[in-house]
């Protein structure tokens, strides 16, 4: 950054605080303040009608120690990330590959693919796919065909959190194109020196295309991470909203929406925040610890 | 060899559009079943209806308890535009600030901003929710939007302030030699060349205000308040009937916004996730 003169600084300095004055505000008054708060109410009981009573850590022990349903949401939700965020930038990496070889049409293709990820958070969407799972769906329809006859997929315990992962997978469109970008980046000519040493594609695919499109792939996996655990409307609207069947839809966030929203517990709604916060946190450090051994930002260039 | 090259093109080509078909499928089966009558929405597995009616959508849009969707449809309108006009003034003066101006402190206000990205919306919501309360703001369109306006999706302010650091400095300079303050520099020089950031911030807090649900649920419970979202999930029962037609012609319409501004600004949005990595 260029120096400017010195005397300008104070000048500056006021104007600047008062472009930053909205964020600011919001940056007190809903985002750090609450977090304050959350935390002092994380140590309470609290059900809004009555004052906060201080508890101390009672809320985490009990949450750790005898909570059964947070045990399960947890796990679930783990299961649901670790099987869901893979799929979906596998399948965005091949679809983004498929289509960067200099296709026909590729605008159409883009657009083909990235509508799931545009629609596919609502309300509307989450009905369908509910509906394309149940017992007489479609899902099942097809495998008739095959003479299988499917389960009810949305009300069996086992299987319903398959469903919400295919929902989630099938969303793989606006991965597949910050992919694609990154494709479009690699020198041709990698690959063409490459082909002249008779590297295969598989090799090819190893050695160039993996590393150089290790910083995009970071980056998606960050942001996919972040998101799926915070999932919520799939969750609520595949199950009955309550978690069933059998706590099978029993998400991390709708557990913690069900115990500050259905029974009023803000102080262990918060706790439950806390944990949440921390284990994202935790992922989100140890992708980022790791990313040194694995992601690979070109010999002249610094880190980001 | 050019035969199996052009094989292996076909070969492809078949297989994204099959691929394409399957993703499509869910979305046109919603459409395509709106549109039959309702003995034939579950047992009739063709796409095209073989009988066709519009009932569903005169009965859906009446909507629920005497509040017709277009009610529905209005206020989700109303919070998605307030939305977006918010982050759109509130983000782009506070990466106007980050990017050009020299201002104490900095740098650890820049490194918040950025630590507030990954931060997950649970942790200030039930704070966030007692406060509304207090404020008797509950059943009001207050907590949907006033975040908006106080610019809480630091999202957009980075990448703004992207895409103000590739604005040339000299043109702010020249301008300070011709006797612009920070904010003519701001408004004349630096908001006419950041459109297409604004853009692409614009249509997606549309897209992300109107999908929204769970604010919606948490902070909306009178029904002439209620969104497009809510609506909809009032008109589906998981237990018992729904009415299913109404429920699929009103879910194929509140698709429909987004799909829009979708198709009309898809250059800006497919760039704006390209390069930023938004959702």
């Amino acid at each position: 950054m260029k120096k400017m003169s010195t005397p300008l600084y104070g000048q500056q300095n006021k104007t600047a605080y008062l472009f930053l004055l909205p964020w600011l505000i919001g940056l007190f008054c809903l985002t750090l303040g609450p977090m304050a708060a959350s935390l002092y109410l994380s140590m309470t009981k609290f059900n809004l009608l009555s004052p906060p009573t201080w508890t101390g850590l009672s809320n985490y022990v009990q949450i750790f120690s005898e909570d059964d349903t947070f045990r399960r949401s947890l796990g679930l939700t783990f299961f649901y990330v670790f099987l869901s965020v893979p799929l979906r930038l596998a399948f965005a990496l091949l679809v983004a590959m498929a289509l960067n070889k200099g296709i026909r049409g590729l605008g159409i293709y883009r657009t083909v693919y990235y509508i799931p990820s545009l629609l596919g958070g609502s309300v509307a969407i989450a009905i369908v796919w509910r509906q394309i799972f149940d017992g007489n769906g479609l899902v099942n329809q097809f495998l008739n065909w095959f003479g299988i006859a499917g389960p009810s997929w949305i009300a069996h315990p086992d299987y319903v959190i398959y469903t919400i992962v295919t929902l989630s997978v099938w969303q793989f469109g606006s991965a597949m194109v910050i992919f694609l970008a990154g494709l479009k980046q690699i020198p041709a000519d990698l690959y063409e020196a490459s082909d002249v040493d008779g590297a295969s594609k598989l090799r090819q695919f190893f050695r160039i295309t993996l590393p150089m499109l290790s910083p995009v792939i970071f980056f998606n996996l960050i942001m996919s991470m972040i998101n799926s655990f915070q999932a919520f409307t799939p969750a609520y609207v595949i199950g009955d909203g309550r978690g069933g069947p059998l706590d099978a839809t029993m998400f991390y966030t709708l557990y913690l929406y069900l115990k500050g929203f259905s029974f009023f517990d803000m102080g262990y709604a918060s706790a439950l925040a806390w944990i949440m916060l921390v284990i994202i946190g935790i992922f989100t450090a140890f992708v980022f610890l790791t990313s040194r051994f694995w992601v690979f930002y070109g010999d002249n260039q610094e880190g980001r | 060899m050019p035969f199996k090259r052009k094989l292996i093109q076909t070969g492809r080509h078949t297989v994204i559009i099959l691929l394409g078909l399957l993703m499509l499928y869910p979305v046109l089966w919603l459409i395509f079943s709106s549109f039959k009558p309702n003995h034939l929405i579950f047992t009739n597995s063709s796409l095209i209806p073989t009988s066709f009616t519009l009932d569903h959508y005169v009965n859906g849009w009446k909507g629920l308890q005497g509040v017709s969707f277009g009610r529905f449809f209005g206020n989700s309108a109303l919070i998605s535009v307030m939305s977006v006009l918010g982050n759109v003034i509130s983000c782009s003066l506070a990466a106007y600030a980050f990017s050009r101006l020299r201002f104490k402190l900095k740098t650890l206000w820049f490194s918040v901003m950025l630590v507030t990205i990954m931060l997950p919306y649970h942790v200030t919501l039930v704070p966030q929710y007692i406060l509304y309360n207090e404020l008797q703001w509950i059943n009001t369109y207050f907590p949907l939007i006033l975040p908006k306006w106080l610019a809480q999706d630091s999202f957009f302010i980075l990448l703004m302030v992207q895409f103000i650091r590739g604005i040339p400095r000299e043109l702010d300079e020249s301008a300070t030699i011709d006797g612009c303050g920070q904010s003519q520099i701001f408004f004349r020089i630096v908001v006419p060349l950041l459109v297409p950031a604004l853009i692409t911030t614009a249509i997606f807090t549309f897209i992300w205000s109107w999908d929204d649900f769970f604010s919606q649920m948490i902070y909306l419970s009178k029904i002439d308040l209620f969104t497009v979202q809510l609506g909809i999930r009032s008109l589906f029962d998981p237990s018992g009937q729904s009415d299913w037609g109404a429920l699929l012609a009103m879910s194929t319409l509140s698709l429909l916004p987004v799909t829009i501004i979708f198709l009309v600004f898809q250059r800006y949005f497919l760039e704006g996730i390209a390069t930023t990595g938004l959702k």
